[in-house]
Parts: structure tokens; C-alpha cells; sequence
């Protein structure tokens, strides 16, 4: 069995700023410390570039195990702390099914759809009033 | 989808977290071969992946073994065996039960893993080790999982 | 005494399987013949007479193939092998023609009376004791044959109840496209644990192929909503969340609300009595509103 590592899984991974957002997207399987690492670059670019919001997709994801789970949650709640409203965009519903599963339901993540669902989220008011009929 | 073993069975080293990566892709391919739809795969290849951190994290290290299993009849399925000489665990009751953790993580690890397979069987010895067998098989209609609380 | 029979059988007559084996060779077409009048086969091969007899001679050499091997009693003898489809095609056929298990077996009993018939009067010469062994053999492989026929009919209708499992769990689980963005599954009958598994695949599949934001779960036909039933439902509410749609969960009966408030589940999940208020509320969140167009009546639902 060759023991090299591909390049991709422990290249980091980009994080591109579209106006006040920050997008990550991330793709396929991911290494632990190139997460951990992630989670440093969020929080760095954040405070140096005073973003607004953080959308990572994950719809090139094909597994989330508690680890990968604990670190999108410190990054959602990490931002939170300096402001930032973070939407967790394009989950798998295989990935879904799996994680609800495993009994990590991440109640405290925001999620969109795709990228576009999760851009109009960021786009909506902080905290709008939920209006309900009738 | 090249450069990892090609057929099902294996024996894989988890030494370091580059292993993990390496144990999550043996483990997606072996469990198409074997026939698992999407949903099962992801679930075996998420398993395997607490399971390996698991061996890691707290038994210092030590291997996994993938092997295809049939029940002699129509069914195929996968099972792996999670291997370390790490210290063992004291309270296996305790350790399943979901919160529990003796580092960091969510402690899902153990009892997590346990939800997304068909069979779990783990086998720990305070001072020689840790030895967990899970097995999947490949159905259709699902097979009932083990319900637990 | 026994050495003295054994010894009067190897010089005189063959072994009674072998007897039996050569007869059933020898007597292939007359057989074939005979049975082909036997309501089995008249009932089965209707389209023709030589369909029956071509079927009977098949038989016949299987049964010669069994009877060659020794292993008249054995229902995993190889000889029966090329016959097995045929044999479980014909039961399938009278099955369905609405004959029990029993009356098949009875049938297939009725040809053993031909056979032995046909044996009996092939060995003229030979002594009582060997014919009657002889017609004891056919009559025991006669009986292995109508075992081997009860065995594939019961494999094929496991086989048959299986396929019809697959079918039902997908029949009764269609995600239907209640408006633009909004998807909805009328769950009706047991939610077990291999069933809900279903629907939930099946309600994210199409959560993700609609771009759907609300995903609606009519429970109205769910007949009991126990504490495992309710844990299902609360998997799907939140693996619907995760793929960023919201549930909501229609049909819901007092004392199933109660039930989910007993499990104490924290899960945040809209709830609405029925399916056209869950539809509303949706509409409602995607800024469509229902407004009567009735004179006088307008006002939002």
C-alpha cells in the first residue's frame, strides 16, 4: 500500500472574501490538522478583514465524523464571538442521515441549502423577527 | 481513486492522523465493493473513522483489518477490527454511553459508532488493550439496527 | 442371514437403486407419457400435450440421474438440479390457480401410482423381495421428489414475499411536490426502523432535488406514535435541518404531542394539526400568502 499522501488532503484550504462573506469551500476528505488549521485562518481573516459573515460549503464533503462536526461548530461559535454570522451550506444527505446517527445533531450551526441560499440568509437582517401567520 | 489497496480485505497501521485518512478511504472503496449503497457507506466509513481516532487518541495507536463476510446465504457485508495495546478501558458501560469521553472530543466516539452499524462487539483489558469488531451488511430493504436509547 | 440376502442380491439382481435407475432410463418415454395425463401436468403445460411430455421426460431423467447416485432420500442431490426451476414453475402455476400447499403435494404424489405400476410389471422374472424392494426405492425417491417440490415452491414464496417487502417500503413512501420549495411525504401504516430509514433518504433525496426549503411530514395515518416512533420522526426533523430546510410535522394528535413532549426532545420542529395548515404556514415563511378571493371573505388563512 502506498503510504504518500495526496497533495489535497493536506494542502490548506482557501479562504476567499466576496464583499462582507467569507467563502470556504471544502472538499473531499479532510485531514485533522488541516481543520484545526481552517478554524485559525476563519478566526484570523475575520478580525483582518472585519467580515460580517462566514459560509462554508460542504457539498464536496463525503464524511463528517464527530471531530470534523466539533470543529464546524467551534468555527460557527468562534465567529459568533467576533461577530461574524457563520452558515454551514450544501450538506450531503447521506452525510446528514450519518450524522443525525451518530447523535450530532449541531443544533447551534446555521444551514443553507447551497451557497446562494446561504448568501441571501447572510443577506437577511441580524436578527429578524420571525413572523408568524395569522 | 488511486494508490490504496485495491481488494477488501486489508490490514491497515493507524499510527497518525494521516492514517485516518487512509483507513476512511480503504473502508469507502471496500464497502462499494462489497455493495453497500450511499447512505450505508457513508455511514461504515464514519464509524470507522471514530472508531480509528478512537484506537489512536486512546490506545496509542494500533491497526484496523477489513475482511468481507457473507451469512452463507445472500447477504454480503464488511467487518472491521479496531485493534490497540493502549490501557484498556475500566467501565465499558460507561464508555458506550453517549457523553462520555476520557479526552477531547464529544464522546460520541465509541457509542456513535455503535448506531451506525449492524454489530458491535468490544473486548478491552485494563493494561493490554482495546479490540472492537463492528460488521455492516449490504441490504436492501435496510435491516433493522439494534435500537438503542 | 443378512449376509446371506446381500450375497443372493449380488449374484441374482442388481442393487434396488440401480434397478430403479435403469428403469426409469429405459422407461423415459412411457413415463413421460403417463405422466402427462396426470392433472400436474395437464394443468400446467396447457398449451400443448408434447410441452407436458417434454416436461415429464425431464423429470424422468432426473429422477434416473438421483436414483443412479444412491441418494434416493437426499432432496440436495445434484440430479434434481436441472429440474428445480421447472418443478418450483409448476407449483407457482398451481399455486396460483388457487391450490394449497397440500393439494399440490397431493398432486405430485399422484404420479408415484403410475411409476411403480410401470416397475412392478417390468420386472416379471424377478423374485417377490426384490421387486418389492425395488418398488419401496421408487416409492422413497417419489417421495424425495415431492419433497424437493414443497422446498423450492417455500424458498420462492420467501423469495417472492422479499421482493414485495422492497416494493411496499417504496410505494408507501411518496415524497410528493407540494408548491415551489416545498415537499411534502404522507407517512401512512407502522413507522419501524427499516421504514423510516426510507423515508428519510427518500424526503432528503428530493429536499436536495427541489431545492426544497420546507419538507412536510403528515403523520394524520400513523396509527400509534410510541416513544420509538417519535425518535424516527425527530432523526428526520433534524437530518432536514442539517441539509438547511426547515420540517414541519402535520397531523399531529394530542396525545402524540404528548408523547414528544414526554421523550423531552429539545429539537425545535413546527407543528400543525393538518396538512393544509403546514402548506399555509410554508407558503406563509416563503411570503406567499393564501388569501380568500370570495366577496367580503378575503383575509390570510
Amino acid at each position: 500500500m502506498n503510504h504518500e499522501l495526496p497533495r489535497a488532503a493536506a494542502a490548506p484550504v482557501p479562504v476567499l472574501r466576496l464583499g462582507d462573506v467569507l467563502l470556504i469551500t471544502l472538499q473531499g476528505d479532510l485531514h485533522d490538522g488541516t481543520a484545526e488549521q481552517l478554524q485559525r485562518d476563519i478566526a484570523e481573516s475575520i478580525v483582518r478583514s472585519r467580515v460580517t459573515g462566514v459560509v462554508i460549503d460542504i457539498s464536496g464533503v463525503e464524511i463528517i465524523d464527530s471531530y470534523l462536526g466539533r470543529v464546524l461548530a467551534e468555527i460557527a461559535a468562534g465567529s459568533r464571538l467576533l461577530a461574524a454570522r457563520t452558515v454551514v451550506a450544501g450538506m450531503r444527505p447521506a452525510v446528514a442521515i450519518t450524522l443525525v446517527e451518530l447523535g450530532l445533531t449541531l443544533p447551534g450551526l446555521r444551514t443553507a441549502l447551497s451557497t446562494e441560499a446561504a448568501l441571501e440568509l447572510l443577506a437577511e437582517p441580524a436578527d429578524r423577527p420571525h413572523r408568524e401567520p395569522r | 481513486m488511486s494508490g490504496t489497496a485495491a481488494g477488501v480485505d486489508a490490514r491497515l497501521p493507524i499510527r497518525s492522523d494521516l492514517d485516518l485518512v487512509w483507513v476512511r478511504q480503504h473502508v469507502r472503496q471496500a464497502a462499494a465493493a462489497v455493495g453497500f449503497g450511499l447512505v450505508e457507506q457513508t455511514k461504515l466509513v464514519t464509524a470507522a473513522s471514530e472508531l480509528a481516532r478512537n484506537t489512536l487518541v486512546y490506545g496509542g495507536g494500533g491497526e484496523v483489518t477489513t475482511e468481507r463476510v457473507s451469512d452463507g446465504r445472500a447477504a454480503h457485508g464488511l467487518r472491521l477490527t479496531f485493534t490497540d495495546r493502549g490501557p484498556g478501558i475500566p467501565d465499558l458501560e460507561k464508555a458506550l454511553s453517549d457523553g462520555y469521553t476520557s479526552g477531547d472530543g464529544l464522546g460520541l466516539g465509541l457509542g456513535g459508532a455503535r448506531r451506525l452499524v449492524h454489530e458491535f462487539a468490544i473486548d478491552s483489558t485494563p493494561g493490554s488493550g482495546t479490540t472492537v469488531t463492528v460488521t455492516s451488511w449490504a441490504t436492501r430493504p435496510p435491516r433493522p439496527r439494534e435500537e438503542l436509547r | 442371514m443378512p449376509e446371506h440376502h446381500t450375497t443372493a442380491r449380488n449374484t441374482e439382481n442388481p442393487v434396488p437403486t440401480q434397478e430403479v435407475g435403469a428403469f426409469l432410463g429405459r422407461r423415459r418415454e412411457q413415463l413421460a407419457q403417463r405422466w402427462a395425463d396426470e392433472p400436474l401436468f395437464r394443468a400446467v403445460f396447457t398449451v400443448s400435450r408434447d410441452e407436458a411430455v417434454e416436461a415429464g421426460r425431464a423429470v424422468a431423467d432426473a429422477l434416473a440421474q438421483v436414483a443412479g447416485s444412491g441418494r434416493v432420500e437426499d432432496t440436495d442431490s445434484p440430479g434434481f438440479t436441472p429440474v428445480r426451476e421447472q418443478l418450483t414453475r409448476m407449483a407457482a402455476s398451481r399455486g396460483r390457480a388457487g391450490l394449497t400447499a397440500a393439494q399440490i403435494s397431493r398432486e405430485v404424489d399422484a404420479l408415484r401410482r403410475p411409476a411403480v405400476d410401470l416397475l412392478v410389471a417390468d420386472l416379471p422374472q424377478a423374485s417377490s423381495e426384490h421387486v418389492r424392494e425395488c418398488a419401496t426405492t421408487l416409492t422413497a425417491l417419489m417421495g424425495t421428489l415431492r419433497l424437493v417440490v414443497m422446498e423450492t415452491s417455500l424458498t420462492e414464496g420467501q423469495a417472492l414475499i422479499d421482493r414485495q417487502q422492497v416494493q411496499l417500503l417504496e410505494v408507501a413512501t411518496p415524497v410528493i411536490r407540494l408548491w415551489d420549495g416545498i415537499v411534502g411525504v404522507p407517512l401512512i401504516g407502522t413507522l419501524d426502523s427499516a421504514r423510516s430509514q426510507v423515508v428519510m433518504e427518500t424526503l432528503l433525496e428530493s429536499v436536495v432535488d427541489q431545492q426544497a426549503r420546507f419538507a412536510i411530514l403528515d403523520i394524520t395515518g400513523v396509527p400509534t406514535v410510541d416513544s420509538l416512533v417519535a425518535q424516527h420522526l425527530m432523526k428526520t426533523v433534524a437530518a432536514v435541518r442539517l441539509m438547511g430546510a426547515e420540517c414541519v410535522v402535520s397531523g399531529i394528535r394530542p396525545a402524540i404531542a404528548q408523547t414528544i413532549v414526554h421523550l423531552g426532545l429539545d429539537l425545535p420542529v413546527v407543528t400543525r394539526s393538518s396538512l393544509a395548515d403546514a402548506l399555509a404556514y410554508a407558503l406563509h415563511r416563503l411570503g406567499a400568502d393564501i388569501v380568500s378571493v370570495t366577496p367580503g371573505g378575503a383575509g390570510t388563512r
